[in-house]
């Protein structure tokens, strides 16, 4: 036994003897990924992730990337942000893994290994942009609660996998179906096993979108540990909070499903707007289906000096939940005069839109680059912050980046 | 007489040298032996130091640093241990550290974690948390914009 190994489990038992409880599978920890209490626990290497990621919680773990990360077109696992509601399960037995598909509207109860699924349906690839329903939560007054995020908790990968509505049809939708709610492997923060986590889901029109896949790959390798090996639900343009990991279950429900996570005020918003800081009653709060139009400039990054006479190219990404953008823009005097970007079609339905520019300052001195996305509806990124909620949700504010012309 | 003295001499000569070879043999024999038990010749060499067998992250497990609890980051101020032992068991301070608020909205927390993150009744405690919270981490007014801070300037060189 190594000395590492050794060092492992005695910590691990004393850790289980200090909370109470055995720490099930302990000795089957994902390779890397030690408890927290362990000093050195580094999340960056137990994960794979850029040294600039910036890790706003360690238990449950969630970090978030700077938007100058977000750089690359299709985002690598490196710079994708972390969310989690509870702890990361504690043993994949990838063999024996199952998706099992029930509820009140489902003809035939079915269970389907990680083969069968990978074997019975047509598999496509789709880039969707996948956005924490709280990015951008840090600026919210009076403050909301939850983990603060900045820009950084969106990211557009490629996924592989099968059609969530193949598989529904496969078992059968009874026709009164109205929701899905998937569950997962993941563990609830208190460790109570009645309890889980998250449990979320959308309606089924949104079930049935040709994009909405379960994933068993992610830029064209198994999925990360910590992006929901081995099977995620990925539903593009809504909030991530959606897009389940570690799926072991869906359950096609005749009502709006219940799970943890989907009732009072959790990723959800006052049906009609308050001013910031009132209370709102569970009742008058409704869910969160597609995200907001908006934009994030990822280079340069922001604190570029540069020289007199220089034009500086700009570029980022844009993207409008379920809807394309239509316009970008920027703003080189803080939205009196904006600018018309050269955008880029998506490269399917729900992947966000890549967008350029060449700036050019009139003389010297500090300028911020304010960058607004316009969808296909017409509507566009407010400059403030947009209406206050109690959980500061959908915060699409313009993101803008400072630059002093020298 | 020369005859004889230089037998004696010789003698005497021969009982030295089979003296020191016998004083020489009882000698090594005697090393050889405490070699056996004492392969190290401990004995000739000062006492080893005495090893401390303490344990550092037990000690310091509570350390606080500049005002601040090391181990979760929070102010050392009124109620610290109490909010330490509460309220960093299921989830990091990390979460404590990055929110806001005032009473109500912290007392409004943590009903919601009674309610659905098996948290327990904290009796006496929850006034000693909140006022730990509220004193030491209020809410900033910041408007509905703020400015861009903590900007990280740098030279960018453009390839014309």
């Amino acid at each position: 036994m190594k000395r590492r190994d050794f060092v492992k489990k005695a910590t691990l038992s004393w850790l289980a003897s200090a909370v109470g409880a055995e720490i099930v599978f302990g000795a089957k920890l994902p390779e890397g990924y030690q408890p927290l209490a362990l000093q050195d626990a580094d999340p960056f290497k137990m994960f794979n992730k850029n040294k600039d990621m910036v890790v706003l919680n360690d238990q449950p773990w969630n970090m978030e990337a700077q938007a100058h990360l977000l750089d690359d077109d299709i985002t690598p696992n490196a710079n994708m942000f972390i969310r989690n509601n509870g702890l990361v399960p504690e043993n994949i037995d990838v063999k024996n893994w199952t998706l099992t598909i029930d509820g009140e509207s489902v003809v035939n109860k079915k269970t389907y290994t990680l083969a069968d699924l990978k074997s019975k349906f047509e598999q496509h690839t789709y880039q969707l942009t996948i956005e924490c329903g709280g990015n951008g939560r840090s600026e919210f007054n009076p403050p909301a609660k939850g983990n603060q995020w900045t820009v950084g908790a969106v990211h557009c990968a490629s996924w592989t996998g099968v059609r969530l509505r193949d598989v529904l049809k496969d078992a059968g939708i009874k026709s009164n179906a109205v929701y899905i709610g998937f569950h997962a492997a993941d563990l609830h923060l208190s460790r109570d096993p009645g309890k889980e986590p998250i449990s979320r889901g959308c309606p089924m029109s949104k079930a049935l979108q040709d994009e909405t896949l379960l994933a068993f790959q992610m830029n064209g390798a198994d999925i990360p540990f910590i992006h929901g090996y081995p099977l995620r639900l990925v539903a593009g343009g809504w909030p991530a909070s959606v897009s389940g990991k570690w799926l072991n279950r869906i359950s096609i429900r005749n009502k709006v499903h219940d799970g943890s996570k989907m009732t009072g005020d959790a990723y959800r918003v006052p049906c009609k707007p308050v001013a910031p800081g009132e209370t709102v009653k569970d009742e008058d709060m409704c869910i969160i289906e597609s995200m907001p139009v908006k934009s994030v400039i990822t280079y340069p990054k922001s604190g570029a000096m540069i020289k007199e006479g220089t034009p500086l190219d700009i570029r980022g990404h844009a993207w409008a939940g379920e809807l394309e953008v239509a316009t970008m823009e920027y703003s080189i005097d803080f939205g009196s005069t904006w600018h018309t970007c050269e955008l880029k079609k998506p490269a399917n339905r729900l992947a966000w839109q890549h967008f350029n520019a060449k700036v050019e300052f009139p003389q010297k001195g500090y300028y911020e680059i304010w960058a607004r996305a316009i969808d296909a509806r017409g509507v566009a990124q407010p400059m403030l912050v947009p209406g206050w909620n109690p959980k500061g949700y959908l915060n699409n504010a313009c993101h803008r980046i400072a630059v002093k012309v020298n | 007489m020369a005859r004889e003295d230089d037998f004696v001499r010789i003698v005497k000569r021969a009982v030295q040298l089979v003296s020191i070879a016998f004083i020489m043999v009882i000698f090594s024999g005697g090393l050889l032996i405490y070699y056996i038990a004492d392969p190290d010749f401990s004995v000739f060499r000062s006492a080893p130091e005495i090893v401390k067998n303490t344990v550092d992250t037990v000690d310091d497990f509570d350390k606080i640093e500049n005002g601040i609890h090391v181990r979760t980051g929070l102010v050392d101020a009124e109620g610290l241990m109490t909010v330490v032992n509460n309220c960093t068991y299921c989830h990091s301070a990390k979460i404590i550290l990055q929110n806001k608020m005032n009473a109500e909205r912290w007392n409004a927390t943590i009903k919601w974690m009674q309610e659905t993150q098996n948290l327990g009744d904290l009796g006496s405690n929850q006034e000693v948390i909140v006022n730990y919270l509220v004193t030491n981490y209020p809410p900033k007014v910041v408007g509905r914009r703020e400015n861009l801070t903590n900007i990280d300037w740098y030279e960018l060189e453009i390839n014309k």
